[in-house]
């Protein structure tokens, strides 16, 4: 079997004949033999006008506009049952209960708790950091392996073997011509644009992951910016000098230490805390730098997989590769 | 606390673990990983198994320090933990039945993936099993979708290309439809967890305020599901992604993936919404409607079918009914007959769909009826063990199949006149049209008439294909012959679960 991208594969579905909606059509030629008065098709002539009963030439015209009149009732169908359905939930929000009001149900000893003791439980002033890494922890622990299972889709989907790219130049000739062929055209006013924004981006990201326990942010925000920084360098400078520093081997690695420290940390803070076991985990000082206990490096851990990840699509889809 | 305690924790987070190890590791150490981790959570989740039997109790158990509505939990009754022993047992086998197959469909740089999908997704089912709270049922469904269309994906072909596409689009409609429900139900109720939300849900029923969005709620609930299990209306997708995947996906996603969300349905429909909300707003009625149209139409397209694992991939639709109309029939037996059948199609299917890549292979790689003619005299084995899931299917006794359709019998005696009419009459049916299909497959592979081409073809001896329609075999003749046991179990179980 030969390794090439989706698209390719598709393609070849197509002209393997698999589909085989051409053969639907008639070729000109085929056109002409209809066309010559022989008595075979002075019978199909009349088969399609007059002297034939009613039924007969109901079945015929189904024959011929049937495929249509399907498409066009399924196309009727779905936009009516969209419609009911948007209608039917738009229907429903207008019955629950105002967003934000002192009754709502929401609003309740759940949420107090979340705002008024985050601080003395996890050690964070950021109360969603709280909420989302130790509170709930396990539900993020889910999401964070969410976007792993989404990259290695895309990575199973997209990726070209690396064998079919000798010195930067496809083998496959399926695939010459299109997107990954090319490296990016590197413009002056990107480069040098580039040069300012990349740093300020991993600077920025980083500053986020850090204060993600006492200010809005954390590691899903902060590990997107990293990734916008990745990727903006790759789309400036190309994708040899991204791979010097970021490159299948890195990225794997970072993706795979990351996954595996936030999956231990989680399994020692749920297993401490679900047999009653002191943790000894130091929550450090809310405010600062280092507090929220192993929220910090959750929220690290979580940053540097989000940043593989979003540059795993950008590099999957566009080159195929990492 | 005991240890033993901490084991369904520890099945589910390590699972994620190795996955992620699964895919940085050479396709054959990933493989030698996932086995033993797969053979260490089936013996784990045996011990669970025992352990609720012993204390004959559920426990919640916590994740992390904090209590419930604030934090997570997980609840670990006899039922989830009897749940969990089959499915990672049945995940195990599967994968080893269809190991060949692995290597052979996967690009070779790729094929490590397949073992970290299926991590993942045994994480996920484990996950599905044992949750106690709506948002991480979600989570755990959001790995589930992705992973299970990663598995029909990884055989690269076109067609599965467009299989997958189609899979993933319907499956992603679910689990919109199935978060709207969740967001809604937060809406009215202001909770996740399964018990406060049964709280709320009971004083708002009882009040009838709200009356419209909970209907609409269940309604979403049940779409939501209904489309992620292949429920009749909602199968397209079933016979395109089932039948072209390799046969480890198949019996896996037709074995496991399709009853992971029906276990959430239930779950819902017992813990949260209580059986009297269910009753009162008829959902039950329409599951069982459909449940029944699953199991005559299922079996009319496995009919017509011509490609074997197309059929069986249909008979997946008809089997699903089953425990849709067992669910319809919201009474106590109905529940035991719809558990009884998760469990014996989770043991059933799997054989049938390895045993078909078993002919496969001794076919020339070809999947339609024609030339499969006489494969069970090329592939012994894998003809006793096709022959003995199809037995099943059909519901001789002595076979797994046979206790489904029993209990259903008892479920349906015991409700009212018409809804007893129409499941015997259903149950009737669709074992004749079972047989119509299934019949004539175990006549056409054990026929002397093979074409001459594969004539003296002979299956390659594999001890892990051979090892794993083995245990299938026992598996299925065990639990037909001695159903008393686990049916016991599923009944304590049930007794736990609220029911």
């Amino acid at each position: 079997m030969r390794n090439d991208g989706a698209f390719a594969r598709l393609v070849r579905f197509v002209e393997d004949g698999t589909f085989q909606e051409e053969s639907f059509t008639l070729s000109p030629a085929e056109k002409a033999a209809l066309d010559t008065d022989t008595p075979e098709n002075r019978w199909l002539t009349s088969v399609q006008h007059s002297e034939k009963p009613v039924g007969a030439r109901l079945m015929s015209w189904f024959a011929d506009k049937g495929f249509d009149l399907f498409n066009n009732l399924y196309r009727i169908a779905s936009v009516f049952i969209c419609v009911t359905l948007i209608g039917v939930l738009l229907t429903v929000v207008s019955f629950l209960p105002a967003f934000g009001s002192a009754d709502n149900p929401a609003v309740n000893e759940v949420v107090e708790r979340y705002v008024s003791r985050s601080i003395e439980e996890t050690g964070t002033t950021n109360a969603v950091a709280g909420m989302i890494s130790a509170y709930r922890g396990f539900d993020t622990l889910g999401e964070a392996h969410v976007l792993f299972v989404a990259a290695c889709s895309v990575i199973i989907l997209l990726r070209v073997d690396p064998s079919e790219r000798k010195h930067g130049r496809l083998l496959n000739p399926d695939l010459l011509g299109e997107d990954l062929d090319f490296e990016p055209n590197t413009d002056l006013i990107l480069r040098k644009a580039a040069k300012l924004l990349v740093p300020l981006s991993f600077i920025f990201g980083l500053y986020v992951i850090l204060n993600g326990t006492s200010s809005p942010g954390g590691g899903f925000s902060g590990g997107a910016l990293m990734g916008a920084g990745l990727i903006l360098s790759s789309t400036a400078f190309g994708f040899k000098r991204t791979e010097r520093f970021f490159g299948d081997e890195m990225y794997h690695v970072v993706k795979t230490a990351c996954l595996t420290v936030y999956a231990l940390l989680m399994a020692y803070f749920i297993f401490m805390g679900a047999n009653g076991f002191e943790d000894h985990v130091w929550l450090g000082v809310p405010g600062g730098i280092v507090s929220g206990g192993l929220i910090l490096p959750i929220n690290a851990a979580v940053g540097f997989e989000v940043a593989c990840t979003m540059y795993c699509f950008y590099a999957l889809f566009r080159k195929g590769g990492l | 606390m005991e240890l033993v305690q901490n084991f369904p924790f520890l099945t589910i987070v390590f699972s994620l673990t190795c996955g992620v190890f699964c895919a940085v590791l050479k396709a054959r150490t990933a493989k030698r990983l996932c086995l033993c981790w797969l053979t260490l959570t089936t013996v784990m989740s045996l011990a669970v198994l025992v352990y609720t039997m012993r204390t004959n109790g559920y426990y919640v158990y916590r994740m992390g320090k904090w209590n419930a509505p604030w934090g997570n939990e997980i609840r670990v009754g006899i039922l989830e933990a009897l749940m969990a022993s089959v499915f990672s047992g049945v995940m195990l086998l599967s994968l080893l039945g269809g190991m060949h197959h692995i290597f052979a469909d996967c690009e070779p740089e790729k094929a490590n993936l397949y073992f970290t999908m299926c991590s993942l997704l045994m994480s996920s089912l484990f996950a599905l099993i044992y949750t106690n709270d709506l948002f991480t049922a979600y989570v755990f469904v959001e790995i589930n979708t992705i992973a299970s269309c990663a598995l029909v994906m990884l055989k690269s072909s076109a067609r599965t290309l467009v299989a997958t596409t189609r899979y993933l689009i319907m499956s992603l409609l679910g689990s919109g439809l199935f978060l709207l429900g969740i967001v809604t139900l937060y809406g009215i109720t202001g909770e996740l967890l399964m018990e406060s939300i049964a709280e709320k849900v009971r004083e708002i029923f009882a009040s009838g305020a709200y009356s419209l969005p909970l209907t609409v709620i269940i309604g979403l609930f049940s779409v939501g599901l209904a489309v992620k299990s292949a429920l009749f209306p909602f199968h397209s997708w079933l016979p395109d992604a089932h039948g072209n995947a390799t046969a480890s996906s198949s019996a896996i996603l037709s074995g496991l993936v399709l009853k992971g969300y029906i276990i959430v349905l239930i779950k819902i429909f017992y813990r949260v919404f209580g059986l009297d909300v269910i009753v009162a707003k008829q959902v039950s009625q329409f599951l069982f409607l459909f449940g029944v149209c699953a199991m005559i139409f299922g079996s009319v397209g496995a009919i017509r079918e011509r490609d074997l694992k197309r059929m069986l991939a249909y008979s997946s639709v008809a089997q699903v009914g089953y425990i849709y109309v067992g669910i319809g029939l919201h009474s106590r037996l109905g529940m035991v007959a719809a558990c009884v059948q998760i469990i014996a199609h989770a043991i059933t299917k799997p054989m049938l769909f390895i045993a078909a890549g078993g002919f496969i292979d001794v076919s020339g790689g070809h999947k339609s009826m024609s030339a499969l003619t006489g494969a069970g005299r090329r592939d012994p084995l894998g003809g006793v063990a096709f022959t003995v899931g199809a037995l099943s299917m059909i519901g001789i006794p002595f076979f797994a199949g046979f206790v489904t359709k029993l209990h259903l019998t008892q479920g349906a005696l015991e409700s009212g006149a018409a809804t007893m009419t129409v499941a015997l009459a259903a149950i009737a049916v669709s074992t004749l049209l079972n047989a119509l299909y299934y019949v004539p497959v175990i006549f056409n592979i054990f026929s002397g008439r093979e074409s001459g081409e594969y004539k003296g073809l002979r299956v390659r001896w594999r001890a892990d294909y051979a090892f794993s329609l083995v245990c299938f075999i026992a598996l299925n003749i065990g639990f037909g012959s001695f159903s008393r046991i686990v049916v016991g179990v599923i009944r304590r179980g049930l007794e736990l679960f609220g029911m």
